[in-house]
């Protein structure tokens, strides 16, 4: 229980800082925010009233308490561009940018966990140094270049997929996975090297212990000690990574978006700067920021759940 | 003898990849085949030939020429970015892993909201607000690479204060800033120099990233990231330049992450 209201305390005192360091960057924001809006031609009346709408005559303090409590309550505030409520916008856009994340976390487990089982049990060889090699290079491609790549080789070459084309899952299933597999795999691709590597670490490490060399010594086959022993005491290693890759893919998204002309956040997110369509992106950082801080306590969590020696030892 | 070959090679790689880039800077500095920025409006988007070896771009411009003057923007972000991240995580790091208690529960939820922005959003808002350019891209993926030195610092510090030989210099009554600087630091630098070679290539990679967005470096400063965003358009009619400038971008961020790992592998073996 203390584990828990520790890890409670913990997510609440980040969150807080997190939304402060949003508001406050937002506030260094050079000359008047509503002069900046308006553009240079804008007339006295017209700033003072936009001010108002957005609170800009309050104090800083109540400005913050607003903006949070606004927040709580589900009101992100008014888009300034769209003239509407940001968080309707949003509601439009999130289902892009998580089904974009969802297929590309999907494409990571299923090429990276068989993968860096498969490079750990041939360490030694240089066929695992050649592999290793290959796992840097992933991490090195940049993943909206590999995206070109993509587009180039899949869309241009072969035509087998489409490149700058969204078709929503209620439209047409096959066709929506069609239009969020390349995004996905431009996305995953480092994140199956970063998966690789650390999953051949986690077991490499794992096989020095004690109770392989006892399972060893039992005389069970290798493939019975990789499946049945290490991998259990690799969880936990395996679900840090996921969490710092789910996070990743969330960043992630915001350039693949713009590559692939996805409606989904992350295009939204550059849009809403270029139109300088301020309330919006704050509100968006905002968001994107309290996700990930959020899955990395779900991630706390879940470590409890599935090995309890952790709450004893916190 | 084969552990020590299967070490070696990727870091081998690794500095002749870094050495190649910097090679590529240095001529840069005093040698391009053509004027990066001169135009030629009856050569666009000539394919890779004898006289222009990468081709030419949408503008007619010496591909060559601007990807070598494009080397000169990614080492000087890639080193600065670094120092101040270093500079910053560091005094995070060592107070936090010094004093420990309060300050470093204090440091560490910082750090911790820091890295609740993923990838380059940070970079993102802090561009935002105070304009791209070079300047403000520097400064905002230093930003960015603050909690990975501050960690890393803050690990070592609390590793190193534990060793008797600081405790004695402490019972000897040696201040904070003696202990920290003749004690503590010479241990921590093999650490730090490790973080500093795979942030370096993480900055570059952000770089690439914000430029192609369109918020990091602005023209006439040269980027990498930028000729992708120029080059997208004419993915089907010159594929080269899109193939040349990402090619520019993976090897030199191949280079600093294997020289970092091979660094790191030569200490471990070390101790």
């Amino acid at each position: 229980m203390r584990y828990f209201s520790y890890k409670v305390f913990t997510f609440i005192v980040t969150i807080t800082l997190v939304s402060l360091i949003v508001f406050s960057v937002f506030q260094v924001l050079p000359g008047n925010p509503a002069q900046i809006i308006l553009g240079l031609d804008a007339d006295e009346q017209q700033i003072a009233q936009l001010e108002k709408e957005l609170g800009l005559d309050q104090s800083l303090w109540e400005q913050y308490i607003s903006w949070i409590s606004g927040l709580l309550s589900g009101d992100l505030g008014q888009s300034l561009k769209y003239q509407q409520p940001v968080l309707d916008i949003l509601l439009d856009r999130i289902p892009v940018t998580f089904s974009l994340a969802f297929v590309s976390i999907v494409l990571t487990a299923l090429i990276g966990i068989p993968l860096g089982i498969f490079i750990a049990r041939t360490d030694g060889k240089w066929v695992s140094t050649i592999l290793s090699m290959l796992t840097q290079l992933g991490i090195a491609i940049p993943s909206f270049w590999f995206g070109f790549i993509l587009i180039l080789l899949f869309s241009v070459t072969f035509k087998l997929f489409p490149s700058y084309s969204y078709v929503p899952w209620s439209e047409d299933f096959f066709g929506a996975l069609r239009s969020f597999f390349l995004p996905s795999l431009a996305l995953a691709l480092s994140n199956i090297a970063i998966m690789i590597r650390y999953l051949r670490n986690t077991i490499l490490d794992q096989t020095k212990m004690d109770y392989v060399r006892t399972a060893k010594c039992k005389g069970l086959s290798e493939r019975w000690i990789v499946y049945r022993h290490i991998l259990r005491n690799a969880f936990i290693p395996i679900l840090t990574i996921i969490g710092m890759i789910i996070a990743d893919t969330l960043g992630g998204s915001i350039i693949i978006e713009n590559v692939f002309s996805l409606p989904g956040l992350g295009s939204l997110l550059i849009q809403s700067i270029s139109s300088r369509d301020f309330p919006l992106v704050q509100s968006m950082v905002l968001y994107i920021a309290v996700l990930v801080v959020f899955i990395n306590f779900m991630v706390d969590l879940l470590y409890n759940v599935i090995d309890p020696r952790i709450r004893l030892k916190g | 003898m084969e552990m020590k070959n299967k070490r070696s090679i990727p870091f081998l790689i690794g500095i002749s990849l870094v050495l190649l880039m910097f090679v590529i800077m240095i001529t840069s500095l005093f040698y391009t085949p053509y004027d990066p920025n001169m135009m030629q409006t009856d050569a666009r988007l000539i394919k890779p030939s004898l006289e222009h070896p990468f081709g030419t771009d949408n503008f007619g411009r010496d591909i060559l020429s601007r990807i070598m003057q494009g080397s000169q923007t990614a080492f000087i972000i890639g080193l600065s970015s670094v120092s101040v991240g270093l500079f910053f995580g560091f005094m995070i790091g060592a107070c936090a892993g010094y004093f420990g208690g309060w300050i470093d529960e204090l440091c560490m939820r910082f750090i911790d909201a820091l890295m609740a922005f993923p990838g380059i959003l940070l970079a993102i808002m802090l561009i935002t607000v105070f304009e791209p350019g070079m300047k403000n891209t520097i400064f905002a993926l230093g930003i960015m690479s603050i909690p990975t030195f501050a960690r890393i610092i803050r690990s070592s510090f609390m590793q190193t204060k534990q060793f008797d030989y600081v405790k004695a210099s402490k019972a000897k009554g040696a201040g904070s800033t003696h202990v920290i600087f003749q004690h503590i630091l010479p241990n921590v630098m093999s650490p730090i120099l490790v973080a500093a070679t795979l942030s370096f290539s993480g900055t570059i990679l952000a770089e690439a990233g914000l430029s192609y967005l369109g918020l990091g470096v602005q023209p006439p400063d040269p980027s990498w990231g930028r000729m992708l965003k120029e080059a997208q358009p004419y993915i089907a009619t010159a594929p080269w330049y899109v193939i040349i400038t990402g090619t520019m971008i993976t090897l030199m961020v191949l280079g600093f992450n294997l020289l970092g790992d091979g660094i790191r592998d030569q200490q471990d073996k070390k101790s």
